[in-house]
């Protein structure tokens, strides 16, 4: 049992039993899961929740679920860190970074939303699922299906990291290599969807795949010690993760489980791809779509289905938007993995970038708490990184060879070398 | 020779089922406006006004979105392929 009452047009209000449909049928709006809150209060409470596993499905009374997960029970519950290093260096007091690079199995934020998608396909009778994805959540579905016994078709953009691409083929999925961009790939999957009755996750699914992202949210207030962040800065792509965050702030709020501190959310995109971003800077509802041209291929989204959310959640929240340039997300990588030890991908590159810049212009106060939200795991996208990196030097395997590299390394000449300047990481 | 209109399945309740359309017109307005004349209660669901889409309705003309050419007022030949898709989200 569950508290789901059904499917409801964020739109137009129109209302829908639970079913493989993502969009309004008057309105195309997309669809919501609506649940009986008023039976949740009192019922579903810091102890209930506390008394699940250590994942993401201890708040399953907040998820679209009716019978036993399917996968996902090694899912979720990733670190949430105290970024003390980083926070000496950016001069505020208070930062914490969300780790979804330590998610299970597939490194990314992805598995929150396949756990749901993949255990309501097979509620719902179907056997084969599929996804449109810049590869994180190709390669999430892939290993999921291949938990949950079902068979798997992935579609993917021609052009994608070698990681992202053997990420999911290693897991025996039918993969298909669109040519053209995402944009092209989610279109032609919205027609696939249609024609051959398959659960595609983030089209047909997207329902219940979107409230999968809500406990990316739970698990930052609830390993917080049951409270909000002030400032959460979160990757905006098609604009799933940052309104469900922002919901899943505002559920807890709304069961009396934390306190409600007005906590502000602020959308990161690459300065490539920046649609959702420019919108709320131009102080516009409406989102011109863009074609991407950026290193950070798994936000590279140009016509972003729910950026309209993203913004509405942004602007209700009081937060902003920031974005980064190809050589500032790739600093922000590198600053991120020599202070804190957590290498991210050009996503969670690009979110820290934001973050500092929304540091120093003044939007987010030095003495408030602060979460940067990291989405992905930097082992996929090598490619980013590996021009920057300075070559280690190789020697002979004697003890005078290793004092002379020593000695010579020590040099003035030589002590900035793999040590580069920041521009990013200035206070 | 006529353009043919791509229907995704949700509007295929008011198409009797039919996923192709076939219509004629110089611009994108032109074709839907045949569309929408062609089935009752097409109109409400592309348009939130006219000349205003909803905000979730995608216009491609032969795999271009209509924003990136000229929206409604974008020109179309015969043998051009035009499809209705809706918003999609991922990642």
């Amino acid at each position: 049992m569950s508290y789901v009452l059904g499917l409801k047009c964020r739109e137009c209000g129109q209302h829908y039993p639970q079913k493989g449909v993502h969009v309004c049928e008057v309105c195309f709006g997309p669809l919501e899961v609506q649940y009986d809150y008023s039976a949740m209060r009192g019922r579903v409470t810091r102890q209930s929740i506390e008394s699940g596993g250590l994942n993401l499905w201890r708040y399953r009374d907040l998820l679209p679920i009716e019978g036993e997960p399917r996968t996902g029970l090694n899912s979720g519950f990733t670190p949430l860190r105290r970024a003390r290093n980083l926070e000496k260096i950016l001069g505020v007091k208070e930062l914490y970074v969300k780790d979804d690079s330590a998610n299970y199995p597939t490194w990314s934020y992805k598995e929150r939303v396949v756990s749901v998608a993949i255990t309501k396909a097979a509620e719902l009778g179907y056997d084969t699922v599929g996804c449109a994805s810049t590869g994180n959540l190709a390669n999430s579905v892939a290993a999921h299906a291949a938990m949950a016994g079902l068979k798997a078709f992935v579609m993917i953009p021609h052009d994608l990291e070698l990681g992202k691409v053997l990420g999911s083929l290693i897991f025996n999925p039918t993969m298909v290599r669109i040519q053209g961009n995402y944009d092209d790939v989610n279109r032609l999957c919205s027609e696939i969807a249609d024609k051959y009755k398959w659960a595609i996750v983030n089209v047909n699914l997207r329902p219940f795949y979107t409230e999968g992202a809500k406990t990316f949210g739970f698990e930052v207030a609830e390993q917080l010690g049951w409270k909000l962040p002030r400032h959460t800065v979160c990757p905006t792509a098609g604009g799933t993760i940052l309104p469900k965050i922002y919901k899943a702030y505002r559920e807890f709020i709304d069961l009396g489980l934390v306190e409600d501190n007005h906590p502000k959310i602020y959308s990161a995109q690459a300065a490539g791809c920046n649609p959702v971003v420019e919108a709320i800077h131009a102080g516009r509802d409406l989102i011109k779509p863009q074609k991407p041209k950026t290193i950070a291929k798994s936000i590279a989204i140009g016509n972003p289905a729910d950026g309209y959310y993203v913004v509405q959640a942004v602007k209700q929240s009081g937060g902003w938007g920031a974005d980064a340039t190809d050589q500032e997300i790739v600093d922000a990588i590198r600053l991120l993995a020599r202070t804190e030890g957590i290498w991210t991908e050009p996503a969670g590159g690009t979110t820290l970038a934001a973050t500092i810049k929304l540091i120093q212009s003044g939007r987010i106060p030095r003495d408030e708490s602060i979460c940067v939200c990291i989405t992905g795991n930097g082992l996929k996208t090598v490619e980013v990184v590996v021009d920057q990196l300075a070559q280690p030097p190789s020697i002979p395997a004697r003890l005078e060879a290793f004092d002379a590299y020593i000695h010579d390394s020590q040099t003035p000449a030589a002590a900035g070398a793999g040590n580069p300047v920041m521009t990013a990481g200035k206070a | 020779m006529a353009i043919k209109i791509r229907i995704p399945t949700p509007m295929r309740q008011l198409t009797g089922g039919v996923d192709m359309a076939e219509v004629q017109g110089a611009t994108v307005a032109a074709l839907l406006g045949q569309l929408c004349d062609k089935f009752s209660g097409m109109d409400k669901r592309l348009f939130k006004q006219p000349g205003e889409l909803n905000r979730f309705i995608n216009i491609y003309v032969n795999d271009e979105d209509i924003r990136f050419l000229s929206n409604l007022e974008t020109p179309v030949k015969d043998g051009d392929d035009v499809s209705i898709v809706p918003a999609i989200a991922g990642g």
